[in-house]
C-alpha cells in the first residue's frame, strides 16, 4: 500500500468516526432530558461534524479525484465507511449515550493527544483542535457517569447495563491493519496499542469512582476497519444521504 | 429552590474578555457546580460571547423588593447634579 492511499484511508477512518457519532448525537436534538443537556449533546454533535468535515476534506484532497468532503459523506455506500461499530449503535436511553461518550471520548482524548505530534501537518492541526473539544466531552461524560452511577438505584442499574451492553464494541477501537503499518513507519499514525492501557485505566477509574463494576471482557465485535457494519449504519446513511441522492447537486 | 422538576436554578455571569466586568447573561438549571459551569458554557458561550463564566445559585442572590422601588430609587431622579456630565471623555477611552 502506498503512503498516499494509506493517508486517504486513515483520514476516512477518522472522518467517518466523527461523522457517524456526530449524526447519532444530532439525532438527540429535542430529546435531551432537560433543555441544558439537549444543547450540550447537540454542541458535541457539531464538534464531531466539524471534525468530520476537516478529515473528509483532507481525504478528498489526498485522493485527488476532484471530490469534496460532501461527496465522501453523502455518496459512499456503507461498505465504504470505515467507522468503528460503536459509533453507529442506537441510543437506547440517556445512560447508553453517556456510556458511549465516556468510552469514545477517552479514546479520542489519548488518540488526538498523540496525533498532535503526527508528521502529517494537516492531521496534527486537526488533532490539536480536536483535543480541546474532546477534553470537554470527556469531562461531561465522566461527570455524568459518576452522577448516574452514584444517583438512585435505577440510574445506577441503567448505567451499569449501558456499560455491559457496549463493552463488546470497545476492542475494535484499537484494531490496526496495513494502513496503520504504513503510516506508523512514516511517523504519521500512532500505534494504538500504546494508548490502550491509558484508555483502559481512565475508563476503569471513572467506572469505579461511579461505584459501578467494570464489565467482564468476553466476545468482542469487529468489522468496521473492513467496512463490515451492524445493521444500523445502513439506516443512518439512508437518512443522512437521502437529500443528496434524491436531489443531486442540491444547494442551500 | 425546587420550584420545578428541572434541577436547581443558577444565575450565569459572562465576562466578554479579560479585564471586562461580568454581566448577567441569564439562568440555567443544574444539579451541582460542575454541571452548572458546563451548562452555562453550552448555553451562553456558543458563539464566542465570553472567555470566563461565573455561576451563582439563584437562591444566594439577595434582591430588592419591587414594592420598595419608590423608596430606593425615586429620590435620585431629580438630582441631576449628581451626574458628572461636565467631564470631557478622553478620546479613545473605552469601557467607561
Amino acid at each position: 500500500m502506498k503512503k498516499q492511499e494509506a493517508i486517504y484511508n486513515y483520514a476516512l477512518r477518522l472522518g467517518d468516526n466523527s461523522l457517524v457519532l456526530g449524526h447519532r448525537l444530532a439525532e438527540l436534538c429535542s430529546k435531551g432530558p432537560i433543555l441544558e443537556e439537549d444543547l450540550a449533546l447537540t454542541n458535541m454533535a457539531l464538534d464531531h461534524i466539524g471534525r468530520a468535515q476537516a478529515f473528509l476534506n483532507y481525504a478528498a484532497q489526498v485522493e485527488a479525484k476532484n471530490k469534496t468532503a460532501d461527496d465522501l459523506a453523502y455518496k459512499r455506500g456503507e461498505r465504504s465507511f470505515y467507522n468503528n461499530l460503536i459509533m453507529e449503535l442506537p441510543d437506547k436511553d440517556f445512560a447508553s449515550t453517556i456510556a458511549r461518550q465516556l468510552i469514545v471520548s477517552t479514546f479520542e482524548y489519548f488518540l488526538y493527544t498523540e496525533l498532535m505530534k503526527s508528521k502529517d501537518e494537516t492531521i496534527a492541526a486537526i488533532s490539536a483542535k480536536a483535543v480541546k473539544e474532546v477534553r470537554y466531552h470527556l469531562a461531561h461524560s465522566s461527570d455524568w457517569t459518576c452522577r448516574l452511577g452514584e444517583g438512585t438505584d435505577l440510574s445506577h442499574e441503567k448505567m451499569q447495563r449501558a456499560f455491559n451492553d457496549v463493552w463488546m464494541f470497545t476492542d475494535e477501537l484499537f484494531e490496526m491493519n496495513e494502513v496503520d503499518e504504513v503510516l506508523i513507519k512514516e511517523g504519521i499514525a500512532i500505534d494504538l496499542n500504546s494508548i490502550k492501557p491509558l484508555w483502559f485505566n481512565h475508563v476503569k477509574e471513572v467506572i469505579e469512582e461511579a461505584t459501578l463494576k467494570l464489565p467482564e471482557t468476553g466476545y468482542m465485535q469487529t468489522g468496521g476497519r473492513k467496512g463490515i457494519h451492524t445493521e444500523y449504519l445502513g439506516h443512518i446513511l439512508s437518512e443522512m444521504q437521502y437529500l443528496q441522492r434524491a436531489y443531486p447537486t442540491a444547494q442551500w | 429552590m425546587a420550584t420545578d422538576t428541572q434541577l436547581d436554578l443558577w444565575e450565569v455571569f459572562i465576562q466578554p474578555k479579560s479585564g471586562n466586568r461580568y454581566a448577567h447573561a441569564g439562568s440555567i438549571h443544574a444539579s451541582d457546580k460542575k454541571m452548572a459551569i458546563q451548562n452555562a458554557r453550552d448555553i451562553y458561550t456558543r458563539r464566542g460571547e465570553g472567555t470566563s463564566i461565573w455561576v451563582v445559585p439563584s437562591n444566594c442572590i439577595i434582591a430588592s423588593n419591587p414594592s420598595d422601588e419608590d423608596m430606593l430609587f425615586e429620590p435620585s431622579n431629580d438630582k441631576v447634579y449628581r451626574h458628572p456630565t461636565f467631564y470631557e471623555m478622553p478620546e479613545g477611552a473605552k469601557n467607561i
